[in-house]
């Protein structure tokens, strides 16, 4: 008997469940990224030109019995071939932690038995829902760092457009699967303009001329071709959203009144706050600011504790000469946001009250 | 593929309801045994008594300790479970959602052993 009969237990039960779900022919041998563990890296990723394959890992990585950060180092992780150091560096965690955090998704899918496989038809339509969510949120830890100095993090938005592709090559039937990739190409394509000597631009200042052209016209198609249907999901009326700004001139020469519509659709779909703040900034744009005023007043409970929000009140406010009111806005706005180059956007635009 | 669904319930849910409230209450689990046990994936089962019944031992330094109670004292009790053997973590889950509770089920895979002989 071995001086340590729990660890040992444990060893003897891991290969047997590992034996059984051989036997069981579910193809775990065909996932070897999910079962080997961390230690034993690198592991090649996934070949591109195996598409089923990469979908099918993406549905295991994103399963919804696996915490959600877990789901976004899993598919970072072995979708995306990051290494565990690139991941921790994009996260802003230790390299210990986020190892540990992929570790243990490993462990769980084995040793609970995830299954390796896409959901039958009648599972995939919830199942997809918490993929997209995963992929737009490897995406917006891309373009916006929660917190720190990098605005961008470009090798993640990256990733989340080859996701999103995936996705939609798979399963083109889903028009949210079209929504999220004509949306993340939308938004990325301004990437170029978004940064200036150290500063973000915001959207109205940005130069249109940098935007990438490539991935406007692709995200355009895509919801040129997918709008005409009866129900549109989200994700694709946010790319909507974005398309009509990409195919504004200009800032000014948006068609404001077609924004302020298509949040009116997201907004019965999805009841976002952050879409009613984003609507009435577009009420503001369009000329009906004190509408704008008070659609952000109404939303004071529930988005106190967000810089946006505070930013879009403030400059509402500014708007209607209430100079006070919209510096004690801004000033909240300042000092709610841990994002450096926000914050001195903000000062920036507080000292030209 | 053994699966124990646990079930947690906020203590004296059911306390309220009328006889034919508990009666198809009844049915409802009934029914579902039913089913787990004709697609081959009921392996056991059982209800609990309420935690007020339940007792805690310890052994420390030799001594048995007892307390009245469950282990911790909180809003949810476990309330009974399911043993089942299906393939994957999807099946149980689906299986633990269709429980007739009105509380959460706890879907914890079960770790096998491999005995040693002659133990």
């Amino acid at each position: 008997m071995p001086r340590e009969p729990a660890g040992w237990l444990l060893a003897v039960a891991r290969r047997r469940a590992i034996d059984r779900l051989r036997r069981a022919g579910t193809e775990w041998r065909k996932a070897p990224l999910l079962v080997v563990p961390e230690a034993s890296e690198p592991a090649a990723p996934v070949p591109e030109d195996i598409p089923d394959e990469r979908l099918r890992l993406l549905c295991t990585a994103c399963h919804p019995a696996l915490s959600r950060e877990a789901q976004v180092a899993l598919t970072l992780r072995v979708v995306g071939g990051l290494t565990t150091t690139e991941i921790a560096r994009a996260f802003l965690v230790s390299e210990a932690t986020m190892g540990q955090r992929i570790s243990r998704a490993k462990r769980k899918i084995r040793d609970a038995a995830i299954p390796y496989t896409v959901p039958d038809a009648d599972e995939l339509p919830p199942r997809l829902a918490g993929v997209r969510a995963v992929i737009y949120l490897i995406f917006t830890e891309g373009h916006t760092a929660s917190t720190g100095a990098r605005l961008q993090r470009v090798e993640l938005q990256y990733e989340a457009i080859r996701l999103a592709t995936l996705l939609y090559d798979r399963l083109p039937t889903d028009a949210e699967n079209a929504g999220l990739l004509a949306l993340l190409l939308l938004t990325a394509a301004r990437s170029p303009a978004r940064w200036r000597r150290g500063r973000p631009v915001p959207l109205a200042e940005q130069d249109r001329g940098l935007w990438n052209a490539d991935h406007v016209a692709r995200g355009r198609a895509l919801v040129a071709e997918q709008m005409s249907r009866p129900v549109v999901g989200p994700y694709l009326v946010q790319a909507a959203i974005a398309a009509v700004h990409a195919e504004a001139p200009s800032y000014a020469a948006t068609d404001w009144r077609r924004i302020v519509g298509l949040y009116d659709v997201l907004i019965d779909a999805t009841q976002d706050p952050v879409a009613r703040l984003n609507r009435a900034v577009a009420r503001m744009e369009q000329g009906d600011v004190a509408m704008a005023l008070s659609d952000v007043e109404a939303l004071a409970g529930t988005l106190a504790g967000f810089s946006h929000f505070h930013a879009a009140h403030g400059e509402i406010l500014a708007r209607l000469d209430r100079t006070a009111d919209a510096a004690i806005a801004l000033d909240i706005a300042i000092e709610l946001t841990d994002n450096e180059p926000l914050r001195r956007q903000l000062v920036g635009r507080r000292a030209q009250l | 593929m053994r699966y124990l669904l646990l079930i947690a319930e906020e203590e004296g849910v059911r306390s309220g309801w009328s006889d034919e409230d508990q009666q198809a209450d009844m049915a409802r689990w009934f029914a579902y045994t039913n089913e787990l046990q004709e697609a081959g994936a009921f392996v056991d089962g059982v209800a609990l008594n309420e935690s007020s019944t339940a007792t805690t031992v310890r052994v420390e330094g030799g001594d048995t300790l007892t307390t009245d109670g469950p282990f911790a004292e909180t809003k949810e009790v476990i309330n009974g479970y399911y043993l089942i053997d299906v393939d994957d973590l999807d099946s149980a889950i689906s299986w633990a959602a269709r429980i007739p509770t009105i509380g959460a089920v706890e879907v914890r895979p079960v770790l096998e052993f491999d005995m040693p002989e002659g133990a």
